[in-house]
């Protein structure tokens, strides 16, 4: 595809108007997942297991259903059976069959008159269990006496012999590991881990759903992607996946998380068996209980290093639990541990192991962060310990057009040289520390998607425009579409208006995840705008009787392209739209791809922090984020996400964990316990958007998304080394946990 | 042909080989391909995989062109996040 | 259960409403009143995205019972703008990007105003301190202090 920012100015990408839906979001006036109601609609609640892996022996409901307001019970049983792969994970996880797998995996569901009666009924419900020896943690969840999540769970890719826990095994690498390790004047072997982070949106998940006896259903949810919510929840019920229509409300937060569904199958199944729409909103310590967290790991990083910083030789082991389910991103843990790294012998082994917990969801550059605190932390002490500067030797290293990745292929343009070269530029690096503060560096990765999209068009009477996309806007996206057709069409970007369709109206879309949304949905709507384009000057062209192809189109006004075509006054969009109905009808452009040319995106980031030598208590003093966004349409909203992915990654490196009991209970499922970073934590979060045109996309866009939760994990280790002369391998670096590596220090 | 590079855990399903040549002009065309030469190779195509076609990651395009010049990766599945 | 009649005053306006023993002010507000602006994050206190005033003290919506707005002043986000006249933390929210799903954002609002009015001249710790009881998992509370500050100063030059 042509590349057009390298020659085009731009008049609307790249400034910052005011986003579309800002006065709805500042009015309390937005609709989110819980402010949708139906008439006669009922609610929902679940009942959840107290144990972490149990036989579900017998569940009686007959005390709840005489309570005078309830509906409808609803069990494993209400649900059809024969379901394979996926699907079949999708509606275990929504309610439990003859285990219960985590502590808080749903058993049973009520709906009735009011929230309070549901919540009253699930007491009522019986359940008799067997209690099962469990595991949470995934080295021991590999070992041999380890109990058995579930047999006959691992795919082809296991070899005989390892434990049924263990579901995938991947190897991959090239060159020889021996000899890259023997031309290294250092050599170091450690073990990383990394505790299970939650999303931590705002917004709990809820939906509102009815469905009838006739196999047709609606459904309101807050969601990334209300057409994977349409394919699960019809896979889950037996039902076909056109007959449910999904209408996504504002989304509270997602970072991945709301990319599979939790409830919504079950708000569909008690509204089948009470004939009324019920509605399900989880409580926060559901949410955390069981709604997916990202896996937790455990991994053994070797690596080689010259005495003048080249990396000879890496090799890692990467083991990851992804609850009681096969799907942790282990995959992607692998292919970009060393991604940032121009190594010639290389190689990983990953393992997906199952435990008692809940089933993993994506969570922002799903894999990444993991295998980024393992390798960034090790790469930091090559430095120390060779002392090189840490940002020269990444230069040194670093990937670039052309190089092979550590995963097989050569890189197209890439921007971590130029990531690096800025963050080494920014007055940070030079800022003096004072005593107990450190500071750390990292770089991460994440490659990016494009995934299916289907955008339309519309031009009004009044020559406005309408644009219609599937990827709901959890970021400010429709003020990046609407800058992009603004662009296109020539046309004021207030006279553009970006509506979230729902699945009765577009093709598949899949959800704003990946970071897709700007990159995909934003070509989707340029190309769209192509189309109507085209007929706008069919139409200029037929009322001059002049060839079509003899008319452009330039700052929303069709002209004929030259002395020759003729010389006619230029006819305006909103010309040529109040005759449309008269001149061959509407006028709207369409398209629909699975883009393949997204382009991957490059950050490093610096922070400084200061380690309070009584209690262990890390302060954030200073933190810049330097990342490649190929253009950055709105670039607000670029800082935005830079901002927000450092600051998750913040939270998971000093704070979030999930912490469980020896019972198998989640100890923490409350945000007084779950501690996400507040205002108080931080400073300012400095940014640099770097742009390295991405081939792929009209205006070279890159996705901005992901990336930037990647380097926060190491950085923030490699800055407390910095502060207390220890290397701490294990995530989060809690108080307590800082403040025994201190003592321990002698 | 078109030389296809497999990961090296998919090695031991093509006989050991590192890189394997099939006919193909299109992304499906060489998965099909694949298949037919090394049957072992079929449950890990059937669980998915990605391509890579001159550093170009493809997740699932089947009709994207192949040349007998490309370099061709076999890559793990991969999703968004 | 027998519900609780409650009178109360919500945005300037009286409002009546039945409520169970047990509901909050937050579900009140929600599912009685049908004003949707304060969210629930978290249900314990622990998230702000319910804050609202009761007679001019900002509170958590999910800490205090329906039954107590008994004759009490409650604002909510939605009495926030004047008519069509948005209050300047509103306008800079929008002009500074600073919210990104705008879940969180009603909360702080609410919390940001209460604030100004007791200090109109916080300095960006005391905005930190006084917002740590909002959570925001979007922005990184960047663009958000930046939004305050900028309000801050023009309200303290408006008056």
């Amino acid at each position: 595809m042509a590349l057009d920012s390298d020659t085009q100015k731009f008049k609307y990408i790249g400034t910052r108007p005011d986003r579309p839906d800002g006065l709805d979001k500042v009015t309390g006036r937005a609709r989110f997942g819980a402010d949708f109601s139906m008439p006669g609609m009922l609610h929902g609640a679940i009942l959840r297991s107290p144990h972490a892996h149990a036989k579900i022996l017998k569940i009686d409901a007959t005390k709840a259903l005489a309570l005078r307001g309830v509906k409808a019970v609803v069990t494993r049983a209400d649900f059809p059976t024969g379901l394979t792969g996926e699907d079949w994970n999708i509606q275990e996880n929504v309610m439990a069959g003859e285990k219960a797998l985590y502590d808080g995996h749903a058993v049973a569901a009520v709906a009735a008159t009011s929230q309070l009666i549901a919540r009253d009924a699930l007491k009522l419900i019986e359940v008799e269990y067997e209690v099962l020896r469990h595991v949470t943690d995934v080295d021991k969840a590999m070992a041999d006496d380890a109990p058995v999540i579930r047999e006959g769970a691992a795919d082809y890719s296991v070899p005989e012999g390892m434990h049924p826990n263990i579901v995938r095994y991947m190897e991959s690498g090239r060159g020889d590991l021996e000899a890259g390790f023997a031309a290294a004047d250092l050599v170091l072997e450690q073990s990383y881990k990394t505790e299970a982070a939650h999303q931590g949106y705002i917004e709990p998940h809820a939906c509102v759903g009815q469905l009838g006896a006739d196999g047709k259903g609606e459904l309101w949810c807050c969601t990334q992607g209300h057409w994977f919510v349409r394919q699960m929840c019809t896979a889950v019920l037996g039902l076909e996946a056109t007959q449910l229509r999904v209408t996504p409300s504002e989304i509270g937060g997602g970072f991945g998380g709301k990319t599979t569904v939790f409830i919504d199958p079950v708000a569909l199944a008690l509204s089948r068996k009470a004939n009324r729409p019920v509605k399900i909103v989880m409580s926060r310590s559901e949410v955390l209980r069981a709604s997916g967290p990202t896996s937790s790991a455990s991994m053994d990083i070797k690596m080689g290093m010259t005495r003048d910083g080249k990396i000879t030789a890496a090799s890692g082991t990467f083991r990851m639990q992804g609850g009681a389910f096969p799907g942790a991103p282990v995959d992607v843990t692998t292919m970009l541990a060393f991604a940032n790294y121009d190594i010639a012998d290389v190689h990983h082994i990953g393992f997906d192991v199952m435990t008692n917990r809940p089933k993993q969801a994506a969570y922002r550059a799903p894999g990444a962060p993991m295998g980024a605190f393992a390798v960034e932390s090790m790469l930091d002490e090559l430095c120390r310990q060779l002392g090189l500067d840490p940002i020269d030797t990444r230069l040194k290293n670093a990937v670039k057009e052309g190089t092979r990745a550590t995963f097989g292929p050569k890189f197209p343009p890439v921007g971590l040289i130029e990531t690096l070269e800025a963050a080494k530029a920014h007055p940070q690096y030079n800022t003096p520390l004072g005593p107990n503060q450190g500071r750390g560096v990292a770089s991460g990765y994440w490659m990016n998607w494009g995934g299916e999209t289907s955008a339309s068009v519309a031009i009004g009477e009044d020559g406005t425009v309408q644009v219609s996309i599937g990827t709901p806007d959890i970021g400010g996206s429709r003020a990046s579409m609407a800058l992009m057709a603004a662009e296109a069409f020539g046309v004021p970007y207030d006279n553009v208006r970006v509506n979230i369709a729902d699945t009765g109206t577009l093709g598949i879309n899949e959800p704003t995840h990946g970071s897709r949304a700007t990159f995909a949905s934003g070509l989707a709507t340029v190309e769209a705008a192509k189309e109507a384009i085209g007929k706008l000057c069919k139409r200029a062209a037929d009322k001059w009787g002049i060839d079509a192809e003899a008319v452009t189109w330039e700052d929303g006004f069709a002209k004929p392209s030259g002395p020759n075509a003729g010389e006619f006054p230029p006819l305006s969009i909103a010309e040529i739209a109040a005759e449309m109905g008269s001149t061959g009808g509407p006028i709207s452009g369409h398209f629909e791809s699975s883009p393949d040319g997204f382009g991957g995106s490059f950050g490093t980031h610096i922070v400084d922090l200061e380690v309070d030598p009584e209690t262990g208590r890390s302060t954030i003093l200073r933190y810049l984020v330097v990342q490649d966004a190929g253009k950055a349409i709105h670039p607000a909203y670029v800082e935005g996400q830079f901002q927000g992915g450092a600051v998750q990654g913040i939270g998971w490196a000093l704070n979030e964990e999930y912490i469980y009991g020896a019972d198998g209970r989640l100890q923490n499922p409350i945000f007084l316990d779950y501690r996400v970073p507040v205002a108080s934590d931080l400073p300012m979060i400095d940014t640099i958007i770097v742009e390295v045109p991405n081939p792929g996309h009209p205006y070279g866009v890159r996705g901005v998304g992901e990336t930037g939760i990647t380097p926060p994990l190491p950085a923030v280790a490699n800055a407390v080394r910095d502060a207390i002369g220890v290397r701490m391998t294990q995530l989060p670096l809690t108080p307590p946990r800082v403040l025994a590596a201190i003592k321990g220090r002698g | 042909m078109v030389a296809v590079n497999l990961w090296s855990g998919l090695r031991a399903l093509a006989d050991g080989q590192e890189v394997v040549e099939v006919e193909g002009e299109t992304v499906g065309q060489l998965l099909d391909a694949l298949v037919a030469a090394y049957p072992g190779l079929a449950p890990a195509m059937e669980r998915g995989v990605s391509i890579s076609v001159d550093g170009q990651i493809i997740p699932k395009n089947r009709g994207a062109k192949v040349n007998t010049d490309s370099e061709v990766f076999i890559l793990q599945r991969l999703y968004a996040g | 259960m027998s519900k609780i009649h409650v009178t109360t005053t919500v945005n300037g306006d009286e409002v009546e409403y039945l409520c169970d023993p047990r509901e909050t002010l937050l579900d009140c507000l929600r599912d009685r009143v049908g004003l949707t602006g304060a969210k629930e994050g978290c249900g314990t206190g622990d998230c702000g995205a319910c804050s609202v005033t009761l007679d001019g003290r900002l509170v958590c919506s999910c800490l205090v019972l329906g039954a107590e707005a008994e004759g009490k002043e409650v604002t909510t986000i939605e009495g926030m703008a004047t008519g069509d006249t948005l209050h300047p933390l509103q306008r800079k929210f929008i002009e500074h990007a600073a919210l990104q799903c705008g879940i969180c954002t009603p909360g702080i609002l609410i919390a940001a105003k209460a604030l100004l009015e007791k200090n109109p001249d916080p300095t960006e710790t005391e905005m930190r301190y006084w917002l740590a009881g909002n959570l925001c998992r979007c922005t990184g509370y960047d663009k958000i202090i930046r939004a305050v500050m900028d309000a801050a100063q023009e309200m303290r030059e408006a008056s």
